[in-house]
């Protein structure tokens, strides 16, 4: 007991020469700031004029107050969750082939067109976006090109516009997670199910799927968590009906310098958020 | 604790020793908005010997916490005169003698007088600039421009109407259309149902003078509301079909002012600084190169070439009666109006 908890003491302090450089940063880039907004969305009033500037909770209050802003979450995560599963349908099976079917050159290929949309800024993704999805457009021209007969296709300014350029933007999260954790499962667990008479379909539900259920999770994570607190693209593509939980708390920061609300509503998000991932990980764990 | 404040008062006395010799004329201003232009600093220089110190703003907010912070240092501030009284409530401007400046009496008359820039017999701003937040047509959707703002609620125009996604400009276009005061809306129930049943019209919210440029050009849209110095810029600069249109309703004016701070060391350049700003000789070469918004000079309006955008169309008689100036807005009532908004853009879908 003694020995292992004296090596571990030396462990720890041979780790800390490695840690505290990412620790320091986090600390200073996330905790500082954040620590700063927990104390705005306390305040009355950030304006400089009034001096009787006090603590209060009523930024919170404000809340459950008004059944807008909780139509709102409500709203966004919806949003935030069509956005994962889309993702995951899309990008599964694009990591599986990626990581069980293709090898050398033309594995490096693929995932090249993977990680192709990280090069270019988001906010011109979002406008490309723009250019392709309105009438008269990239794909209303190519489709009327090819088919038959008339057609008018316009999603610019729509909810479905918002949630094709999310995904676009999001996608790739999903397919390098689950591509992880497929690679990571040995070729030999597979033949042996295969030889053992299961089919398919059986052998990608019994083996395959439950372990690369965590590359899965971790995506979905990191994809629900910024869709619901998004608000470029629903401003962006969504026109008239953009506006979500993100754009709201964008406007008490940029059109009425409500920094105490727009923050106020910003931990209430990040509760929710972590309150839906808390409740779900028991769930999902067994499910793995 | 004593020696340091000896010394920063030394400092301080020495800088300020400097400044009054050197005779520095410090503006503060948004960047690129006519003051800072190299021609005219370079013009006034020449004329007076002062050297001309440009600092900017990014928002009426900052430019208030400079003057509160650094008193003393701006001799010329432009303010918009919608924010004059929350400067003078804290004292950051002073009492101007308009005699000092020559070109006063070329001013529009009510602006001039208006009652956000004098008070209790004193004026506190000039005017210098103002424009209009109002309608603009794409001309390829109308034979005969509208004279209503109620062109916009129409069926004939579903879908291809846009209007900015700022609460307080919502707001005032919805007073406009149920024939309120823009500064004193008494009936909000009336502007919500007014803006509920615009909604379904509108495409998009525009928030660049780019975006609304690109859904002419791309024909997305048949009308919106846009500022005036954009819808002359989009017609004369990029060749866009694009007209403004002042509403028998009435259009939202702004009013932007010259003001010297309270404290300023060089107070007779400053007005110097303010007489050249309202010359014909500066606006006409501001206008000219990059594109100014109307001068509150009619002198130096009149000095434009006659089929300028700000001579012809902002210069007619239906503009001064139909426009209603911007007042102060405060910040209750700003977060109020962005609530309504708000609600009203979730009611919608």
């Amino acid at each position: 007991m003694a020995t292992t908890g004296t090596r571990r003491q030396n462990g720890l302090a041979k780790a800390l020469p490695l840690l505290t450089p990412a620790y320091a940063w986090l600390t200073l880039a996330i905790f500082l700031p954040l620590s700063a907004m927990v104390y705005f969305s306390l305040l009355t009033s950030m304006s400089p004029s009034e001096q009787s500037s006090s603590l209060t909770l009523a930024n919170y209050a404000a809340f459950f107050s008004d059944p807008l802003y909780a139509t709102l979450l409500w709203r966004s995560l919806q949003l935030g969750l069509l956005v994962t599963l889309i993702c995951v349908v899309v990008g599964f099976p694009a990591a599986y082939v990626l990581a069980k079917i293709f090898k050398g050159r033309a594995r490096e290929a693929i995932f090249l067109l993977v990680i192709l949309p990280f090069w270019s800024n988001s906010l011109v993704r979002v406008f490309s976006w723009s250019m392709v999805l309105r009438e008269g457009g990239i794909l209303d021209t190519a489709l009327n090109a090819v088919l038959p007969f008339e057609v008018t296709f316009d999603l610019m300014y729509s909810f479905p516009a918002v949630v094709i350029g999310l995904v676009h933007s999001y996608l790739p999260y999903m397919v390098l997670t689950c591509y992880l954790s497929l690679q990571a499962i040995d070729d030999a667990l597979i033949e042996a199910a295969r030889s053992l008479g299961a089919s398919r379909f059986t052998t990608l539900r019994r083996v395959v799927a439950p372990l690369a259920l965590p590359g899965v999770l971790a995506g979905s994570a990191l994809i629900f968590i910024p869709v619901v607190g998004s608000f470029m693209e629903p401003r962006i593509l969504g026109g008239r009906g953009g506006t979500l939980y993100g754009t709201v708390i964008e406007d008490q920061f940029t059109a009425v310098y409500n920094w105490p609300l727009g923050a106020a509503l910003s931990f209430i998000l990040l509760a929710v958020v972590l309150a839906i991932l808390l409740v779900s990980a028991p769930v999902l764990r067994k499910a793995a | 604790m004593n020696k340091t404040t000896a010394i920063l008062t030394g400092l301080g006395l020495l800088l300020s020793g400097t400044t009054a010799m050197a005779k520095d004329l410090h503006v503060l201003n948004w960047k690129g908005y006519g003051a800072d232009e190299p021609f005219a600093t370079k013009a006034f220089e020449e004329m007076t010997g002062d050297t001309v110190v440009n600092d900017f703003f990014n928002s009426e907010q900052e430019m208030l916490t400079k003057l509160r912070t650094n008193p003393g240092l701006y001799d010329v501030v432009m303010i918009n005169a919608a924010f004059m009284q929350q400067a003078l409530d804290e004292k950051l401007v002073q009492p101007i003698d308009t005699a000092k400046i020559a070109n006063y009496g070329d001013l529009n008359e009510a602006q001039a007088q208006s009652k956000m820039l004098n008070v209790d017999g004193k004026t506190y701003g000039v005017p210098w600039t103002w424009g209009l937040t109002t309608v603009a047509i794409n001309d390829k959707a109308f034979d005969t421009p509208p004279t209503s703002i109620k062109e916009m609620w129409k069926d004939d125009h579903k879908g291809r109407v846009t209007i900015r996604d700022d609460a307080v400009e919502a707001i005032q276009l919805g007073a406009l259309a149920t024939g309120q005061s823009i500064n004193d809306v008494q009936d909000i129930e009336a502007v919500k149902q007014s803006l509920t049943e615009l909604l379904p019209n509108i495409r998009t919210f525009w928030s660049s003078e780019n975006d609304w440029n690109q859904m002419v050009a791309s024909n997305q849209i048949d009308l919106g509301t846009y500022w005036s110095g954009s819808a002359g810029r989009a017609k004369t600069k990029f060749n866009l079909p694009v007209s403004l249109v002042v509403p028998e309703e009435g259009a939202v004016g702004w009013l932007d002012s010259f003001a010297i701070p309270q404290g300023s060391t060089n107070v007779e350049g400053a007005e110097k600084f303010i007489n050249y700003m309202l010359s014909p000789e500066f606006y006409t070469e501001w206008d000219k190169s990059v594109g100014a918004p109307v001068s509150a000079s009619q002198r130096a309006v009149a000095a434009l070439p006659e089929d300028s955008f700000n001579r012809r169309v902002m210069g007619a008689p239906e503009v001064a009666e139909r426009v209603q100036f911007q007042e102060p807005v405060t910040d209750a009532q700003r977060e109020e109006y962005l609530k309504v908004w708000q609600g009203l853009k979730v009611g919608a879908n």
